[in-house]
């Protein structure tokens, strides 16, 4: 009995092993969003470069930062929203793989060229771009969604089947604008406003989580702030999921693909984001998760015809423009911070 | 000039080479055990005192903020140093799930234990199986479980409104009583284990005597059978307190965010609340707590003398 | 004085075997919603649209299912490996025999994991893993997995070890010394085959602990190092479709398996 447990034993241990060892070639491993790529983008990657790629996920970028930050990953390749890419630059976190040298450069559109956090394209480049409001399932609820008086101060219908994203960032911006004072000011008594403007409406929402899609589907809550392409697969499942436009303000971010600095698989990570450059490509990523992504023609190779003309990527005439917030003050964050313990106990 | 005799020595050395040896044999566990067990709890205690590093980790430099701040805050408007409840809140309501799940646990497990150790023995040895299997299975696929019957597209939901008895469904999930329900559902087993041990063996000798002396059932449950089975229903108590004062994944599944208990707070402070000493001192404030328990069990007279 | 009521059951109380019927009820109930909705042949997860088995096969050709059940199962078997033969060895060390100074404190030590929440265990292995991989850069890969779930597992297999060598009966031991066998082959001839039950016994307990961990696991684990549990977390907050039932059903048969073994082992040879 001894023997056959020593056996099983090294068995065991040279499995475990052997599987590390087989981390050395020809491999990449990549940090991105939950439920955010599509397994034929990967596969692709695999076939034509002869690349073993493992994927893990994370549902926030604040949970993605404090992952890097506990060293030693073992990631190369991670996801970053636009302000988070300025915090990682800054703080010297990613590698300058200057994907403005590589050769599908020439496909990215202008707009995504020039951004305030990686202006000319030294870092990263774009994955998907969307805006962030809210769903409704107007067959539950027939009244005016365009408000964001629906997440703040909600109709009867609506009370205690509210979801809002656990993102302080979303929350926070959104209930600025829905009390009209500006992004990340500093001023104490509109952040005082805000303050109380997530007081009064907490007791209307039920839960706060990433899953929004799901709880729409589910039934779970009526109303549920949510990403644009979420709410466009949610719509895929229950026809009745409405994305709103709220006459107050839409807020706009960007998704980019970033090397993280001493990772492993360098060449394999520069690879990876020139291909992602590809129109082809970059509409395999856009038909799995419904957001438009950065590059040029690529709705010529979208799978469904539909996305391309979905309400969820063209805001009606009239509706606001999406809004991109870069980070606010260390100052200003810490008054956030506070705010959203007191929102989250 | 003292002499040992020979026989004398030589036990003394046999003695000696024994527990060596049994220091040798305990050796690997409790290294391991040392090293990766207790020293990373003592890392923790460092951390708790040090300062916040902006996006995760921690720098090294001495500072009390984490303790300072489970208790003060600065206030968001006027910068003065002031106490502010937020913490204190969620572990008092922890807390109060946690006796409260421990409470109902002792009504529904005691009865059941007392059952089960009154069957016949070969009846008994399934009733334990049956108990047993719940608590062995994986703890998410239990909360999942729970949670497909009470969301409001489920089970309890369909079956009432199919049978119009309802015309919107009851929202049981994401409250707090998805999370007592969780929690009962997680910890009932270990409830009814240690008392059944208990209670198995209860000298029925001693029953029968009360019944003699003219006692109604009630009193001779009262005054015989739940003084007797003491050890067991505080083995018991604190097997479902301790775990249930720490439970991290049922309020995540089933709190739906809204209901934080300290396991959740705590997590959170290492994930998206990129406070990782704050984290710590949670953490260390939760382990006196279990300590406290703890030091209630084995004060004598308390415990006696069932302990694995 | 006479006793006109009922022939008395002393043992009985009112009530409490429906209590007891009650307690099982409430726990296989929703155990039982799971396992059926698994043979749903719908795609909603609630909507019963018939009887098929069809989601286990699509469980069956999932690939992330098969690398989780992979990784899982190796963690579990080096560290029941590990924790078992280090558990057997402390329980022979430390019972039926005269404590030793320190004895105490090694029993608290090894009952220590036992003790302490999950989830202070998980944030502190957690920062002992980063603070390595930051200032030493030492890193065991997916070992650092495997030793989290040895702590934790060699208590779980001390206890029945430890209950199998008390139980034991001491004669054939001391018949063993008074033929002249050396303590080493006593040991091996006679004390490690009778103390085989309580070691598979053991080993089962510390299988299934480690197969079923999730919160050290969640905060602990690496690249690449999905195991069943945190595979299901992340399904969970997907749309569910019945192919999550199907894969929790699996779970469910491997623990009820493993407890029958365990179960089984303990009662024979007895």
């Amino acid at each position: 009995m001894l023997k056959k447990l020593m056996l099983l034993a090294s068995a065991a241990t040279a499995l475990s092993l052997g599987a590390q060892r087989a981390l050395a070639d020809g491999e990449l491993h990549i940090y991105n969003w939950g439920d955010y790529t599509n397994p034929k983008l990967i596969e692709k990657f695999e076939k034509a470069n002869n690349v073993k790629i493992t994927m893990d996920s994370y549902d926030s970028n604040e949970t993605m930062l404090s992952k890097v930050r506990t060293g030693d990953t073992g990631y190369d390749i991670v996801v970053p929203s636009d302000y988070t890419v300025k915090i990682m630059v800054d703080d010297g976190l990613l590698e300058k793989t200057e994907p403005n040298k590589m050769s599908n450069y020439k496909n990215i559109r202008p707009e995504a060229a020039n951004v305030y956090w990686d202006d000319g394209r030294h870092y990263s480049v774009p994955w998907q771009f969307g805006s962030t409001t809210f769903a409704v399932n107007t067959e539950k609820f027939k009244g005016d969604i365009n408000t964001l008086g629906i997440l703040f101060n909600p109709p009867d219908e609506l009370k205690g089947q509210i979801n809002m994203l656990d993102d302080i960032n979303s929350v926070i911006h959104a209930a600025e604008r829905y009390a009209g004072v500006p992004r990340c000011g500093a001023d104490k008594a509109n952040l005082k406003k805000v303050n109380d403007v997530l007081q009064t409406a907490k007791p209307f929402w039920k839960t706060f989580s990433y899953d929004t899609r799901t709880k729409l589907v589910e039934g779970d809550v009526i109303a549920s702030q949510i990403w644009n392409g979420d709410s466009y697969r949610g719509r895929q499942k229950v026809a009745t999921i409405t994305y709103a436009y709220p006459k107050e303000g839409v807020e706009g971010w960007m998704d980019n693909v970033a090397v993280l600095k001493g990772a492993k698989n360098l060449e394999n990570a520069k690879l990876f984001q020139n291909f992602l450059m590809d129109p082809e490509n970059a509409a395999l990523i856009s038909d799995f998760a419904g957001y438009d992504n950065g590059i040029k023609d690529s709705h010529k190779y979208a799978a469904d015809a539909a996305w391309a003309t979905s309400p969820e990527l063209n805001p009606p005439a009239g509706a606001p423009k999406p809004e991109f917030v870069p980070p606010c003050s260390p100052d200003v964050v810490e008054i956030y911070n506070k705010i959203w313990t007191d929102l989250r106990k | 000039m003292v002499e040992l005799s020979k026989a004398t020595a030589v036990a003394l050395a046999a003695e000696k080479a024994t527990i060596t040896r049994n220091r040798w044999l305990s050796f690997p566990a409790v290294a391991i055990i040392i090293v990766f067990g207790i020293l990373p709890l003592l890392i923790i205690i460092v951390y708790s005192f040090l300062k916040a590093a902006p996006y995760g980790g921690v720098e090294w430099r001495f500072s009390t903020n984490a303790y300072v701040s489970f208790l003060f805050q600065k206030d968001i408007f006027d910068d003065t140093l002031q106490f502010s409840p937020n913490y204190l809140i969620i572990y008092f309501r922890t807390f109060l799930y946690a006796v409260a799940t421990t409470v109902v646990c002792l009504l529904l497990g005691f009865p059941t234990a007392y059952f089960m150790a009154t069957r016949p023995p070969s009846q008994r040895n399934i009733w334990v199986l049956l108990i047993t299997i719940p608590f062995w299975s994986n703890l998410l696929v239990r909360t999942l479980a729970v949670m497909l019957v009470i969301r409001d597209q489920g089970l309890i939901n369909n079956t009432l409104m199919a049978l119009h008895l309802i015309d919107k469904p009851i929202t049981m999930l994401y409250t707090n009583f998805a999370i007592m329900l969780g929690l009962l559902y997680s910890f009932l087993p270990f409830m009814v284990l240690p008392l059944y041990s208990s209670l198995e063996k209860l000298d029925f000798r001693l029953v029968e005597a009360g019944h003699d002396l003219y006692a109604s059932k009630r009193q001779v449950l009262w005054r015989v059978i739940v003084p007797l089975s003491m050890p067991g229903i505080v083995a018991g108590c604190l097997l479902v307190f301790i775990p249930a004062l720490g439970a991290y994944v049922t309020p995540l599944i089933l709190g739906g965010g809204r209901h934080l208990m300290i396991g959740d707070l705590i997590a959170q402070q290492f994930g998206t609340g990129r406070n990782w000493p704050l984290g710590s001192a949670q953490a260390l404030i939760l382990m006196a707590a279990v300590l406290v328990a703890l030091y209630f069990y084995s004060r004598p007279g308390v415990k006696q003398g069932t302990h694995g | 004085m006479a006793k006109a009521a009922p022939p008395l059951d002393i043992k009985a109380q009112t009530g409490f075997r429906t209590v007891a019927y009650l307690c099982l009820l409430v726990l296989y109930l929703p155990i039982a919603v799971l396992v059926i909705f698994s043979f749903n042949s719908g795609n909603q997860i609630m909507h019963w649209e018939g009887f098929g088995a069809g989601w286990y096969g699509s469980a069956f050709y999932n690939q992330d299912f098969h690398s989780a059940a992979i990784t899982t199962m190796t963690i579990a078997a080096v560290a029941t490996v590990i924790s078992t033969i280090a558990a057997t060895l402390a329980a022979i060390g430390m019972t039926r025999t005269k404590a030793w100074p320190g004895m105490a404190a090694a029993f608290m030590i090894i009952n220590l994991p036992l003790m302490v929440p999950e989830i202070i265990t998980a944030v502190a292995t957690l920062s002992f893993f980063a603070l390595l991989s930051t200032t030493i850069g030492l890193s065991f890969g997916l070992g650092n997995l495997i030793l989290a779930h040895t702590v934790f597992c060699i208590p779980f297999a001390y206890m029945p070890i430890k209950a199998r060598l008390e139980d034991m009966d001491l004669t054939l031991e001391n018949a063993a010394a008074d033929l002249y066998a050396t303590p080493w082959n006593a040991f091996r001839r006679i004390t490690l085959p009778l103390l085989v039950p309580g070691i598979a016994s053991g080993a089962a307990l510390a299988f299934i602990i480690s197969f079923d961990d999730f919160t050290i696991t969640q905060l602990v684990a690496g690249p690449g190092q999905t195991t069943l549990p945190l595979y299901i977390w992340t399904q969970i907050r997907l749309p569910l479709t019945p192919e999550i039932n199907a894969i929790s059903t699996i779970l469910l048969l491997v623990s009820v398996a493993f407890i029958f073994m365990s179960f089984w082992i303990a009662r024979e040879r007895k």
